[in-house]
C-alpha cells in the first residue's frame, strides 16, 4: 500500500498537468489556427459537420471548430488573472493578520466572513449588473470573491509559523516587516497556497464560464466557450456538437487544474506523514 | 490529511471570537460556559447581516442609470422625472435613503418591482419557496447519502472501490454545474433517454413538492455537483478518527468492531461534517442561479437572472440580501452546533481555535 500510494498520487498530478497544459495550448494557439474567422457566417444555421467544418455550424452559421479555437483565450487569461490577484493580495493580508493577531486579525476575519456570505457567482453577477461587463472588472470582482478564502488559509498557516523561534529571532534582530513576511514566513507557507491557487483556478473557470453562460460575460459576437453553450442551447437536439464541445472543454480545464491541485496536495500530505 | 486546504482555512476561525466572555459566564454557576460565547456569536452574525444589507444597497446605488428615468421612459419631460425622483426619495442623502429602505424592509416591504410594479415580497415569495424546496430536497438526499458513503469508503480505505470512487469524485467535483446540467439534459431528457422534462414548467398555484417530475433534473444536477465534496470530507474525517489514538486504545481494550465504529468513530467524524454541510448549503444557495436558469425553474435564481437583465433594482436587492443573510444564518447555526456537540469546545468555547 505504501508503495502504491505515492505513484498513484503523482500520476494524478501528472494527468492534471497534461490536461491543463493541453487546454492552455489550445486556448493560446487556437486563435492562430482557426480555419475561419470566429464571427464569419460560413454555413447554414445549426448545419451538420462537413469537410470545411469539423464540428458543424452554430445558431447563426459560424464554424463551431473555429469558434472553439478562438473562444478559450478569454476564459484562460481571466481565470489565471483573477486567481493570481486573489492569491497575492489575500496572502499579504492573511500573513499580516496571522503575524500580528489581536484586533487587526479579528477585524480581518470578520470582514472575510461577511464577504464569504455572498455566493461567488451572485457577488460577481451583482457587480456586473451594476457596473458593466468589462473583462478587467470581472477579473477584479472574481478576485475579491476569492479573497476571504485566501485570507483565511494564509492566516491559519501563518499562525503556526509565527510562533516558531526563528521568527521570534528575526523580530528581535530588527528585520523589517516586509522582510519577515516575504522572506522568512512566505517560503514556508508557499505549498498550501500554491495548491489553493490550483483550486481557485478551477473555481474561476466555473464562475467565468457560468457568467458567460448566463450571458453576462464576454459580449457576443466574440467567441467564448461559456457563451457558445448558451447561444446554441436551443439547438441541442439538432446540432449537439455546438453545445457539447465547448462544455467539454470548460469541464476539462476545470478538471485539469483541480486534479493538479489535488495531486500536489496529496503528495504534500504524504511527505508530511512520512516526516 | 484528507480535508482540503480550503476547509483548513474555513474551520479554524469560526469559533475564535469571545473566549473571555465565556470564561466570565462560567464563573456564575447557573449559566453554561458557552452561553456568553453563543450570544456574542449571534450578535456578530446580526451585525454581519446589517453590513451585508449596506453593501448591497451601496452596490445598487452606484449604478450610472437613473431609476426614475427608467420607470417613466425616455418620453417623459425632465421636470416630470425630477418630480418622480423626489417622490422616490432619490434626492435624499444616501444614508437617509438607506435608512428608509432598510426600515421598510425590516417590516417586509422591499418596494415595488420596476418591471411589473408588483410588491417585491409578493413577487418573490413563491419563488423563494420553490428554491427552498429544491435546496431542501438536495440536502435530504446528500446529507444521509454522504454520511453513509463516506463512512463506508473510509472502512474500505484504499480498496479498489474506494480508489475508483474517490478518483471519479475528484473529477465530478471540478465540473461546472451548467456543464453537468447540459450533460444530464442530453442523457435523461433529450438525446439518449427521454425520461424527464428538460424544462421545469411548475404550476405556480401548487407546491413544488406536488410536482416532483419538474424538480428531478435540477435536483440531480445539484446532487452531482455538491455530493462528491461532502462524501470525501466525511471519508477523510472518518479516516482521521479511525487513526486516532483513542480508537487504538479502545481496540486494545477489546471493544467489538461494531461498538468501535458506531459509538466511538462515527460521532466524532460527524462533527467536521457539520461545517461541511453548512458550506454545501451556501454553495447550493449560490448554485440555484445557474441550475434554475438552465431548467427555467421558477425560483429566486432565475428571478435574479431576469432582474439583473433589466436592472430591476428592488428585486435584485431583496434577493441578494436574502441569499447572503441565509448563508450567514446557516454558518451561525453550524458554529453553534459544532460548539454544543464538542464537549471540549462547549466547556471552554473559543479556546480550541487557534
Amino acid at each position: 500500500m505504501s508503495l502504491l500510494k505515492p505513484r498513484f498520487l503523482t500520476s494524478q498530478a501528472g494527468l492534471g498537468l497534461v490536461i491543463s497544459l493541453s487546454i492552455l495550448a489550445l486556448a493560446l494557439l487556437g486563435p492562430w489556427l482557426a480555419p475561419h474567422s470566429p464571427v464569419a457566417l460560413v454555413g447554414p444555421r445549426y448545419g451538420a459537420p462537413d469537410a470545411s467544418a469539423l464540428l458543424g455550424y452554430d445558431y447563426l452559421g459560424h464554424d463551431v471548430w473555429s469558434r472553439l479555437l478562438a473562444g478559450g483565450f478569454s476564459l484562460v487569461w481571466m481565470a489565471a488573472a483573477a486567481s493570481l490577484i486573489a492569491l497575492a493580495v489575500g496572502t499579504l493580508i492573511g500573513m499580516t493578520a496571522g503575524f500580528f493577531r489581536g484586533r487587526f486579525d479579528q477585524a480581518t476575519l470578520w470582514w472575510a466572513d461577511v464577504f464569504l456570505a455572498f455566493p461567488n457567482l451572485i457577488l460577481v453577477l451583482l457587480v456586473v449588473a451594476m457596473l458593466g461587463r468589462e473583462p478587467w472588472l470581472i477579473v477584479l470582482i472574481v478576485a475579491v470573491a476569492f479573497l476571504p478564502g485566501v485570507i483565511r488559509l494564509s492566516r491559519s498557516v501563518t499562525l503556526g509559523i509565527a510562533q516558531l523561534e526563528y521568527i521570534e529571532a528575526s523580530t528581535m534582530m530588527g528585520y523589517s516587516l516586509p522582510r519577515i513576511l516575504l522572506r522568512e514566513i512566505l517560503p514556508n507557507i508557499a505549498t498550501p497556497l500554491l495548491i489553493h491557487l490550483g483550486t481557485m483556478m478551477s473555481w474561476a473557470v466555473g464562475i467565468l464560464a457560468g457568467l458567460s453562460f448566463l450571458g453576462y460575460g464576454v459580449e457576443p459576437p466574440a467567441a467564448d466557450w461559456g457563451l457558445m453553450v448558451n447561444e446554441n442551447r436551443a439547438g441541442l437536439q439538432i446540432q449537439p456538437y455546438a453545445v457539447l464541445a465547448p462544455a467539454v472543454l470548460v469541464a476539462l480545464f476545470a478538471l485539469g487544474t483541480n486534479l493538479l491541485a489535488e495531486g500536489l496536495g496529496r503528495a504534500n500530505a504524504g511527505i508530511k506523514e512520512k516526516a | 490529511m484528507e480535508s482540503s486546504s480550503k476547509l483548513a482555512g474555513h474551520w479554524s476561525a469560526s469559533a475564535t471570537q469571545a473566549s473571555d466572555s465565556g470564561k466570565r459566564a462560567g464563573l456564575t454557576l447557573a449559566l453554561p460556559a458557552w452561553l456568553g460565547w453563543a450570544l456574542k456569536r449571534i450578535a456578530s452574525s446580526l451585525l454581519g447581516i446589517i453590513v451585508i444589507s449596506m453593501l448591497v444597497f451601496a452596490a445598487t446605488q452606484v449604478l450610472p442609470s437613473d431609476p426614475a428615468r427608467t420607470i417613466l421612459g425616455p418620453e417623459a419631460t425632465e421636470d416630470a422625472v425630477q418630480v418622480f425622483r423626489e417622490k422616490l426619495g432619490l434626492d435624499q442623502p444616501l444614508i437617509k435613503q438607506y435608512w428608509q429602505w432598510i426600515s421598510r424592509a425590516a417590516q417586509g416591504d422591499w418596494g415595488h418591482s420596476i418591471d411589473s410594479n408588483m410588491p417585491v415580497t409578493q413577487l418573490i415569495a413563491g419563488r423563494v419557496n420553490n428554491s427552498l424546496a429544491l435546496v431542501a430536497s438536495v440536502l435530504v438526499l446528500i446529507v444521509p447519502g454522504s454520511l453513509i458513503a463516506g463512512v463506508f469508503l473510509a472502512l474500505r480505505r484504499d480498496g479498489w472501490l474506494d480508489r475508483t470512487l474517490v478518483a471519479s469524485m475528484i473529477a465530478l467535483k471540478a465540473i461546472p454545474s451548467f456543464a453537468i446540467a447540459i450533460g444530464l439534459v442530453m442523457l435523461l431528457a433529450t438525446s439518449v433517454f427521454s425520461i424527464f422534462p428538460a424544462v421545469s414548467l411548475l404550476d405556480p398555484n401548487r407546491s413544488a413538492f406536488a410536482q416532483p417530475q419538474f424538480m428531478i433534473l435540477p435536483a440531480l444536477t445539484l446532487v452531482v455537483a455538491t455530493m462528491p465534496y461532502l462524501v470525501r470530507l466525511v471519508r477523510g474525517a472518518m479516516i482521521e478518527v479511525l487513526d486516532a489514538e483513542f480508537i487504538t486504545s479502545a481496540r486494545l481494550r477489546g471493544l467489538s468492531k461494531r461498538v468501535l465504529i458506531w459509538q466511538y468513530a462515527i460521532p466524532n467524524a460527524v462533527i467536521p461534517a457539520i461545517q461541511a454541510i453548512a458550506l454545501t448549503t451556501s454553495v447550493l444557495l449560490g448554485g440555484v442561479l445557474v441550475v434554475e436558469v438552465v431548467f427555467t425553474y421558477p425560483g429566486i435564481g432565475s428571478a435574479l437572472n431576469a432582474a439583473v437583465d433589466i436592472r430591476d433594482i428592488p428585486v435584485i436587492q431583496a434577493i441578494v440580501v436574502f441569499l447572503a443573510a441565509s448563508v450567514m444564518t446557516v454558518n451561525l447555526i453550524a458554529d453553534l452546533a459544532t460548539v454544543l456537540l464538542t464537549p471540549r469546545l462547549r466547556t471552554r468555547p473559543g479556546k480550541e481555535a487557534a
